[in-house]
C-alpha cells in the first residue's frame, strides 16, 4: 500500500500531440480514486503512465515516496485490471492467477494458498481449473480482479474494468469492486468514462477534459459544485440543463421567462466582469410539479408553464420534457459534451429541458404544466469560457436560503 | 435453398475430382507393373509394390530423400526462427525502416526465381557453395522468409496487445512475457508458418535442379528426373510414379496431423467473447 503522487506529469507524443497535460494529483493511501472523463480525454494514457506502460514525457511520478518514471512496471509493484481482462487464454484460471506470484518466484505452498485464498474471496474456487474460454463475462472479470488482488501490490490500477459488461451485472459488479477495496484498503485508481460508475466508486473523482484536469472532489461536492459548464453536464445522469439567460436589473431573463437573482448571485456576477449573457444551469431534480410543492417553500422558486413532450415514469420519478423556444445554449464545452455522447446531429428546435418530478405527479404528454423551478439551486455559467459564475470560494451561492 | 446447396455440390465436386483424378492415377501407375503401364486403366489389373522395392533398393533414391528432408528441415528452422522475430518486431513495435522491410520481404516474395536462378548458380560456384546443402538451404530461406514474416506478422497481430501488457503488470520481464505468454499463443501461427515453408522447400524443382550435380545434395524432385529405368530400355514411368507418391505422403501427413493445431481458435477466451 502506498500513496501515489503526480506532480507536473504530462505525455505528448513525437508528432506533437499533448495527451496529458502537468496533471498533478496526490492519491493517499489507500484511497479509491477515479478518472473520468470523454474518450480522448486522457485518462487513459494517465493511467498507462501510472503503471509504467508509457513513458512521461516531463513531471515526476512518485509512488510512496519515490520517483518511479524510470522504472519498469515490474518494479513499481502495481497492479492492472484491464478492459479486455486480458486473461492468458493458455492457462486455467488458476495458473492466470498464479502467474504474477511465480513470477515472483514464491515458494509453490505459497502461492497455492495464495491463489486458493484470492478465488475465496471472489468466489472463483469452483472455477479455478477452467480455462478462460469456458467463462462467463463476469467470470472473467473476476478471475482479472484475482489476478490483481493476489499478490497484495502497492496499489490497483483499473481500466474501465466493467465496461464490457452488461448492465445489470456492472451495477452488481460495482459494488464487488468497491468491497473489495475498502476490505483490501489498497490504493487504487479507477478510471471510466462512465459517470454513475464515478460517482458510487470513488473517494474521490478527477473530472479530466482534453488531457487536463477539470475538477477534483468527492463525488456529491463535483455534483453540487461543478467549478465549469464542462464538468456541471458530465456529471448527472440526465443531464443538466442549460439555457440561454442574460442578467439585467437584478433579473435573469430566460426562456422560461424572467428568473429573480438572489443577492448572493447578484453579487458575484458583479465581482465577476462576466459580461451580461450568461447561461443559467439547472439540474432536473429542482423542478418540480408546481401543484405539489408546500406553500413553504415555494417562495424559493418562481413558476412558469409549458406542454410536457414526453412523460418517462420510471417508477420513483417521472422524466418530464419540455421543448423550451428560443436559442440554444452553446459553448465549446457543451458542444464537447454533446460529441461524446453522439447527440451533435439531433434535430431539435428551440432546446430541450428535462425535468424530474416526483411519481405523485399527475401531469401526462400533451398536457400544460406547471412547472416550479428551484432558484437556490440555479447555476450560473460564462459561456465565454465555461466557467461557473456562482461558484463562490468553492461553494455556490443560494444554497441555504 | 436447396437448389443452391446442390449447385454448390456439384461445384464442389469438379473442384474435388480435378484436383485429385491427377494424384489417384500417379498413385495407380505406381502400382501397375510395367507391362500394363500403358494399358490406360485407371484401377491396376494387376497389382505389384515392385516400383517401390526398386526406388528404395537404389541408393539414388533414398540418399535424394535424406537430401530433401535435411535442407527442407534445416531451411524451415532458420526461416521460421527469424520470421517469428522479424513478424513480432513488425506486429508490436514502431521502428524506423519498418516499411523499407516489410517492402523488401514483399519484394522478394514477388521476384520471379528464375531470373536468379542464373546469378545464384555463377555465385555459388565460385564461393564453393554449389552442389551442396548450404547451397539450397540459403535460397530457400531466402525466399521462405517472406513467406513466414508475412503469416507470422498476421498471427501475431491478433494477440491482443494487453496481454502482454498484462504480463509486464504482473511482473514479467519483456522476455518472459514473450516466452510465456505470447510464444504459446502464437505457436498454431509459426506451426502453420512452418508448414508452409517445408512446403515450399520440399516442392522445389527450379533450384534442386539447378544448384545440384550429384548425389551430395540432389532432392527428390531433381533426382526424379534423372531416373532412369532398370535398362535403357524400359520405361522408368513407374519408378517415377512411386517415388512422386513417396514423396507426397509426408506433406498429406503433415498437414493431417497439424490440422488442428493450425486453427486459430486458441486465442479465444484472452479477451471479452
Amino acid at each position: 500500500m502506498a500513496d501515489i503522487v503526480l506532480d507536473k506529469v504530462t505525455k505528448a507524443y513525437p508528432d506533437g500531440t499533448v495527451a496529458v497535460q502537468e496533471f498533478n494529483l496526490e492519491i493517499a493511501d489507500g484511497e479509491f480514486v477515479i478518472l473520468v472523463g470523454p474518450s480522448g480525454c486522457g485518462k487513459s494514457t494517465t493511467l498507462n503512465m501510472i503503471a509504467g506502460l508509457e513513458d512521461i514525457t516531463s513531471g515526476e511520478l512518485r509512488i510512496d515516496g519515490e520517483r518511479v518514471n524510470d522504472k519498469a512496471p515490474r518494479d513499481r509493484d502495481i497492479a492492472m485490471v484491464f478492459q479486455s481482462y486480458a486473461l492468458y487464454p493458455n492457462m486455467t484460471v488458476r495458473e492466470n492467477m498464479a502467474f504474477p506470484l511465480k513470477l515472483a518466484k514464491l515458494p509453490k505452498e505459497e502461492i497455492e494458498r495464495k491463489v486458493e485464498e484470492a478465488a475465496k474471496v471472489l468466489e472463483l474456487t469452483a472455477l479455478l481449473d477452467r480455462k478462460p474460454a469456458n467463462l462467463s463475462g463476469g467470470q472473467r472479470q473476476r478471475v482479472a480482479m484475482g489476478r490483481a488482488i493476489v499478490r497484495s501490490p502497492k496499489a490497483f490500477l483499473m481500466d474501465e474494468p466493467l465496461s464490457n459488461l452488461d448492465a445489470k451485472l456492472r451495477v452488481q459488479m460495482r459494488t464487488v469492486v468497491s468491497r473489495l477495496q475498502k476490505r483490501l484498503g489498497t490504493t487504487t485508481v479507477y478510471v471510466t468514462h462512465d459517470q454513475t460508475e464515478a460517482m458510487t466508486l470513488g473517494d474521490r473523482v478527477v473530472i479530466m477534459r482534453g488531457g487536463a484536469i477539470q475538477q477534483v472532489g468527492e463525488p456529491q461536492e463535483l455534483y453540487d459544485h461543478p467549478r465549469n459548464l464542462f464538468v456541471a453536464g458530465f456529471i448527472g445522469s440526465p443531464s443538466m440543463n442549460f439555457l440561454v439567460a442574460s442578467a439585467s436589473e437584478g433579473r435573469l431573463r430566460t426562456a422560461l421567462g424572467n428568473l429573480p437573482l438572489s443577492d448572493r448571485v447578484r453579487q458575484s456576477l458583479e465581482s465577476s466582469d462576466a459580461s451580461r449573457d450568461l447561461i443559467v444551469g439547472i439540474r432536473p431534480e429542482h423542478f418540480e410539479d408546481a401543484t405539489l410543492i408546500e406553500d413553504s417553500i415555494r417562495q424559493r422558486g418562481v413558476e412558469f408553464e409549458a406542454t410536457a413532450d414526453l412523460v418517462e415514469s420510471m417508477g420513483s420519478d417521472k422524466y418530464v420534457y419540455f421543448t423550451v423556444e428560443g436559442e440554444k445554449a452553446s459553448a465549446a464545452e457543451l458542444e464537447e459534451l454533446a460529441a461524446d455522447v453522439g447527440s451533435t446531429d439531433l434535430p431539435a428546435s428551440g432546446s430541450n429541458l428535462v425535468c424530474r418530478f416526483s411519481a405523485e405527479s399527475p401531469v401526462r404528454e400533451g398536457d400544460t404544466a406547471r412547472v416550479w423551478i428551484n432558484l437556490d439551486k440555479i447555476h450560473l455559467f460564462d459561456p465565454s469560457d465555461g466557467r461557473t459564475i456562482t461558484l463562490h470560494e468553492g461553494r455556490s451561492t443560494g444554497v441555504t436560503a | 435453398m436447396t437448389a443452391s446447396k446442390w449447385r454448390w455440390g456439384l461445384i464442389d465436386l469438379v473442384v474435388i475430382v480435378f484436383a485429385l483424378v491427377p494424384v489417384l492415377w500417379i498413385a495407380s501407375l505406381s502400382f501397375k507393373t510395367p507391362a500394363t503401364i500403358t494399358d490406360g486403366h485407371f484401377i491396376p489389373r494387376e497389382w505389384t509394390l515392385e516400383n517401390y522395392r526398386n526406388i528404395f533398393a537404389t541408393d539414388q533414391f533414398v540418399r535424394a530423400l535424406v537430401n530433401s528432408i535435411g535442407i527442407g528441415l534445416i531451411a524451415t528452422v532458420i526461416a521460421v526462427v527469424l520470421g517469428t522475430m522479424a513478424a513480432y518486431a513488425i506486429a508490436r513495435l514502431d521502428f524506423p525502416g519498418k516499411r523499407l522491410l516489410i517492402g523488401i520481404s514483399l519484394l522478394i516474395a514477388m521476384f520471379p526465381q528464375v531470373s536468379l536462378v542464373s546469378p545464384l548458380f555463377e555465385i555459388e560456384r565460385s564461393l564453393g557453395l554449389f552442389d551442396t546443402w548450404p547451397g539450397l538451404i540459403l535460397p530457400y530461406v531466402t525466399f521462405g522468409l517472406p513467406l513466414a514474416i508475412y503469416t507470422l506478422s498476421a498471427f501475431f497481430r491478433q494477440i491482443p496487445w494487453d496481454l502482454e501488457k498484462a504480463a509486464k503488470m504482473d511482473g514479467a520481464t519483456q522476455g518472459e512475457a514473450f516466452r510465456r505468454v505470447i510464444a504459446p499463443l502464437a505457436a498454431p501461427g509459426v506451426f502453420t508458418t512452418a508448414i508452409l515453408v517445408f512446403i515450399f522447400c520440399w516442392n522445389d524443382f527450379l533450384f534442386a535442379i539447378s544448384l545440384t550435380s550429384t548425389e551430395r545434395s540432389r532432392t527428390v524432385p531433381a533426382a526424379l528426373s534423372f531416373f532412369q529405368g532398370a535398362s535403357q530400355f524400359e520405361d522408368p514411368t513407374g519408378a517415377i510414379s512411386a517415388a512422386a507418391v513417396v514423396i507426397t505422403v509426408p506433406i498429406i501427413l503433415f498437414v493431417l496431423f497439424f490440422q488442428r493445431r493450425i486453427v486459430s481458435g486458441l486465442t479465444s477466451g484472452a479477451v471479452k467473447g
